[in-house]
Order: structure tokens, then C-alpha cells, then sequence
């Protein structure tokens, strides 16, 4: 059932965003660094953690989870140690999505040639 | 010709996008992501034995090496044409971008190329996650304490 879950909310947000992608002069840019915002004010409003607890890997794999990640880890900080540590521990555990992304297109980067 | 005659001419003429078959196809690709993520984050749990938090950092890890690999050896960016917001609003989108980005600016040097260009694309996510989270952090600091 989870899986199933996870299918329909992960497809169902990607045909939203084309929706709004053929329809209006919005890049993706745009679109992702929306989703983005949103998924934090979800966060903010508690439904994100609702939605990943239901539909699992489906709500995780979305851009929408960074903002996620990056509001609870604040709030986290906040709660631990203050305003020095909402600005300390921000990006506690969106620096995996950050540094991977970095680490391995630099390597690869490198390693391989830009095709036309 | 004038300026309204030329708009309504090269409207006429652009090619028009089959807007319900990409819908239904970044339906179709997005829900497989969110699929196969589950898929990935049960076998962790089960062989790893990981907690489904760890697991899930797993899942992000795993999908940003495949979608910055796929898009170094060219095919993402085939398969983002096709798939279009099916791959990019998944964290795939996130790397593929950063990648790209990258790799097309590594003719202009390390530094004025990569390391200028390589969040050209991806920047606005990170920024706006930064600015949204930080300031919704505060609001809700003041708000309930």
C-alpha cells in the first residue's frame, strides 16, 4: 500500500508542476525553487512530516523535501542552542543532498567530456 | 508587419507542446521515482538493517550519483526532454542541473568555469530553501516560543 501511495503522491505533485509549466511562462527554475518554498512552509504548517509518514519514499524523493530537511533541522537547532544554532545547524541534513551533489559532479565533471 | 501581426504569426507557427501527454508522462516517470525510492529504502531496511531515516538520506544519496553520473555520460538530458517535471521536480532535477552546469562551463577553467558556473542553476533551490526555512523558523520561534 505504501508503495502505491508512494507512486500516486510523487506523480501527482511532478503532473501539477507540468501543469503549470506548459501553461505559464514559469522556467523550471522557477518550478523547483517553488516546490521548494513549499515544501518548507509545509513543513512549517507540520503536514510535511504527515505526508512522508504516509506516503514514505514518495514525499523524500522530491525537491519539496529539501525545504523540509532544511525547516526541521533549523527548528532543531533553534530548540538545542538558540539562534546560533539556527544558523549552525540549518543545513545539517540537507548538507548530504549539497556536498554529494558537488563531490560527484566535480569528479565527474573531470573524469568526463561535455557532449553537444 | 507589425508587432501584433509578427506575435500572432510565430504563435502560429511554433510548434504546439501535446500538453496532456506530458502530464500524463511526468506522472507516469514522478510516481515510478517515488516508487522505486520505496522499493530502494525497503531493501536498505531489510539487508541494511538502517532506520527508515537513515535510509531516506540513503535514497538521496543514491539518486543524486545516478542522475549526476547518467547526465556526465549524456542520457539525462534525453530522458528529461521526454520526461520533463517527472524528472526534475524529484531531487534527480537538483543534480541533473548542477551537472549540466558543469560540465558545460569546464571549457572556461576551474575556477571561472566550474566553480563560477557549477550552482548557476541549482542556486536558486538552495537559496530560497535557505531564506524560506530560516525566516519560517523565526515566525514560528515568535509565534508558539
Amino acid at each position: 500500500m505504501l508503495y502505491f501511495k508512494a507512486f500516486l503522491f510523487a506523480g501527482l505533485v511532478c503532473l501539477i508542476c507540468q501543469v503549470v509549466l506548459d501553461n505559464t511562462k514559469l522556467t523550471p527554475g522557477h518550478i523547483t525553487s517553488s516546490v521548494t518554498v513549499i515544501g518548507a512552509i509545509l513543513s512549517f504548517l507540520g503536514i510535511y512530516d504527515k505526508i512522508v509518514s504516509m506516503c514514505g519514499a514518495g514525499a523524500t524523493v522530491l525537491i519539496a523535501n529539501f525545504g523540509h530537511m532544511l525547516y526541521s533541522a533549523g527548528l532543531a537547532g533553534y530548540e538545542e542552542a538558540g539562534i546560533l544554532g539556527l544558523f549552525s545547524n540549518l543545513l545539517c541534513s540537507s548538507g548530504i543532498a549539497i556536498v554529494s551533489v558537488v563531490v560527484f559532479s566535480f569528479v565527474f565533471t573531470l573524469l568526463f567530456k561535455a557532449k553537444d | 508587419m507589425n508587432k501584433d501581426e509578427y506575435q500572432k504569426l510565430v504563435k502560429e507557427l511554433s510548434p504546439k507542446e501535446p500538453k496532456l501527454r506530458n502530464a500524463f508522462v511526468a506522472f507516469l516517470v514522478g510516481g515510478l521515482v517515488g516508487f522505486i525510492g520505496e522499493v530502494i529504502v525497503n531493501i536498505l531496511m531489510e539487508s541494511f538493517g538502517l532506520s527508515r531515516v537513515d535510509s531516506y538520506a540513503w535514497l538521496a544519496f543514491i539518486l543524486i550519483l545516478f542522475a549526476t553520473f547518467m547526465t556526465a555520460l549524456g542520457k539525462f538530458d534525453n530522458w528529461v526532454a521526454k520526461a520533463k517535471c517527472g524528472l526534475i521536480i524529484p531531487t534527480t532535477g537538483f543534480a541533473h542541473s548542477v551537472q549540466s552546469a558543469a560540465i558545460d562551463y569546464k571549457k572556461d577553467g576551474l575556477v571561472t568555469g566550474i566553480g563560477a558556473n557549477i550552482f548557476k542553476l541549482a542556486g536558486s533551490v538552495i537559496i530560497y530553501g535557505i531564506i524560506s526555512a530560516f525566516f519560517l523558523v523565526l515566525i514560528k520561534v515568535m509565534l508558539y516560543g
